[in-house]
């Protein structure tokens, strides 16, 4: 959900765009993170554990804490709180730890 | 390899101020190294009017101070100012890498201003991993920068100045603030803010603590329970909250990992948040190419961080630039503006802060500290 009316600040949300998260279409606005636009749409679970395979989203938003990592047009471990939307890009929840050899 | 008089590590307001200050003074060679692809640091998400004892901002909101800098840094092309440059080490030999646009890059600066801001503190407790636990500072972000809804009912962790403000922010956004809940027996944060809190009807409730989260795939409810003076939880007294969302606001603390990495000497001092690199009154560390300013030498607020961004380059700019008589009175006129903001109960636990880190340069504690020029 996005914020409206608000007694501060005045939000400029250019024109909508698409992109998707495991095969979903979801729209976002110009300027928005990956991370903030699928919360937007009510996806908080952005990844899994290592482990246990216990839900993970993001904590910290700013690119400190590595909670929101996922594989975006095929590249693993980035950081969707920090990294903007584009159109068409393909989010992927990531599994395991993330082939870098096959960006190479 | 570039060579530059002087690299500032981080865009925030210490960052900011350190290259404008930097350049005033005379030096010509600055680099800024900004890892997001916007300058300000958290700045721009701070809605509220900064007050303190200091006049220097008093009454001026944080997104405007951040467009204040811009402005200024915008006049100033000279400044090297990289967004979207991601600083990834400060090497044995001094020099600095960072990565930008993909590629990466080698600085040998002569001097070094770290101001690398902090990280939010996580709390233990059940199910703390669920998606729907944020920091303080995340929750600014999702809200105030993107304005996108953290959640729709929240429980604040921390009655400190972030706890109290952001709760605010959460109720000026339209959200449902069930709670402020808070360990201790007294509110941290000011009474201006507390009252504002209570006025709209939401409890601050004291010496209480989470207990656990309770959700699946995401945070569904908590369970808050009761401390009594010596902190101990009182039996029967759990309450179950339907929230969505659990908000932490729990301290920051300082991020360091390039001033380790630059051999710095480190102290533990918790009145500053954590390890701090030892500095003298400059701002100075033990490596003398390196100075340190803003949340990354100890949590204060962006009014301090600007002052120590400043004069953290006035040292730097002293040592390398051959006349020093005029910079030595600025530093004079920025240490007595950083004493008024210090003055008062207000500042005591950062001026005991402070005695401690520069106490600490020979005898501190020092988990880091090795040697490779053995």
């Amino acid at each position: 959900m996005r914020i409206k009316d608000h007694p501060i600040l005045e939000f400029k949300r250019g024109e909508k765009i698409t992109f998707s998260y495991n095969g979903k279409k979801i729209s976002a606005y110009p300027g928005e993170t990956i991370a903030s636009a699928l919360h937007a749409a009510g996806i908080r679970k952005l990844t899994h554990s290592q482990k246990h395979q216990r839900p993970r989203g993001f904590f910290c938003a700013i690119g400190n804490c590595s909670s929101c990592l996922m594989v975006v047009d095929g590249e693993p471990n980035v950081k969707t709180c920090v990294v903007e939307v584009q159109e068409d890009m393909v989010v992927e929840e990531q599994q395991g730890k993330g082939d870098l050899s096959a960006k190479v | 390899m570039q060579k530059c008089e002087l690299a500032i590590v981080g865009g925030g307001p210490a960052g900011l101020a350190a290259a404008l200050k930097a350049r005033e003074v005379g030096l010509e060679e600055i680099y800024l190294l900004e890892r997001d692809n916007f300058l300000g640091g958290q700045l721009v998400k701070q809605t509220h009017q900064f007050f303190g004892s200091h006049k220097q901002f008093a009454g001026i909101r944080g997104i405007d101070i951040a467009e204040k800098f811009k402005d200024k840094l915008e006049d100033r092309p000279e400044i090297k100012a990289l967004k979207g440059a991601v600083a990834q080490g400060y090497y044995e030999d001094d020099v600095l890498g960072y990565s930008y646009r993909d590629k990466f890059f080698k600085l040998k600066p002569e001097k070094t201003i770290l101001a690398t801001g902090a990280s939010e503190k996580m709390l233990s407790f059940p199910n703390n991993d669920l998606p729907g636990i944020y920091g303080a500072g995340a929750v600014q972000t999702l809200m105030n920068q993107y304005g996108i809804v953290p959640g729709e009912k929240i429980l604040m962790i921390g009655a400190g100045n972030i706890g109290l403000i952001v709760a605010y922010q959460l109720l000026q956004a339209g959200i449902e603030v069930k709670a402020v809940i808070e360990a201790t027996g007294r509110i941290g944060g000011y009474a201006v803010h507390a009252s504002k809190i209570r006025r709209a009807g939401i409890p601050i409730l004291t010496y209480h603590t989470i207990k656990e989260a309770r959700g699946n795939e995401e945070v569904e409810a908590v369970v808050i329970q009761q401390l009594d003076e010596d902190w101990q939880t009182v039996p029967g007294t759990e309450q179950e909250m339907a929230v969505d969302t659990i908000c932490l606001a729990v301290g920051l603390t300082p991020k360091v990992d390039l001033a380790i990495q630059a051999n710095c000497q480190m102290a533990y001092v918790a009145e500053l948040g954590g390890d701090v690199p030892v500095r003298d009154k400059n701002l100075q560390t033990s490596n003398p190419r390196v100075y340190i300013a803003g949340d990354s030498a100890g949590i204060e607020e962006a009014t301090a961080a600007i002052l120590e961004g400043e004069l953290a380059a006035a040292g730097a700019a002293a040592d390398i630039l051959p006349e020093g008589s005029a910079i030595d009175r600025e530093r004079a006129e920025i240490k007595e503006k950083l004493a008024d903001l210090r003055r008062g109960p207000v500042g005591e636990h950062i001026r005991r802060g402070l005695t401690r880190v520069r106490r600490n340069q020979n005898a501190g504690r020092d988990r880091y500290t090795r040697s490779w020029k053995s």
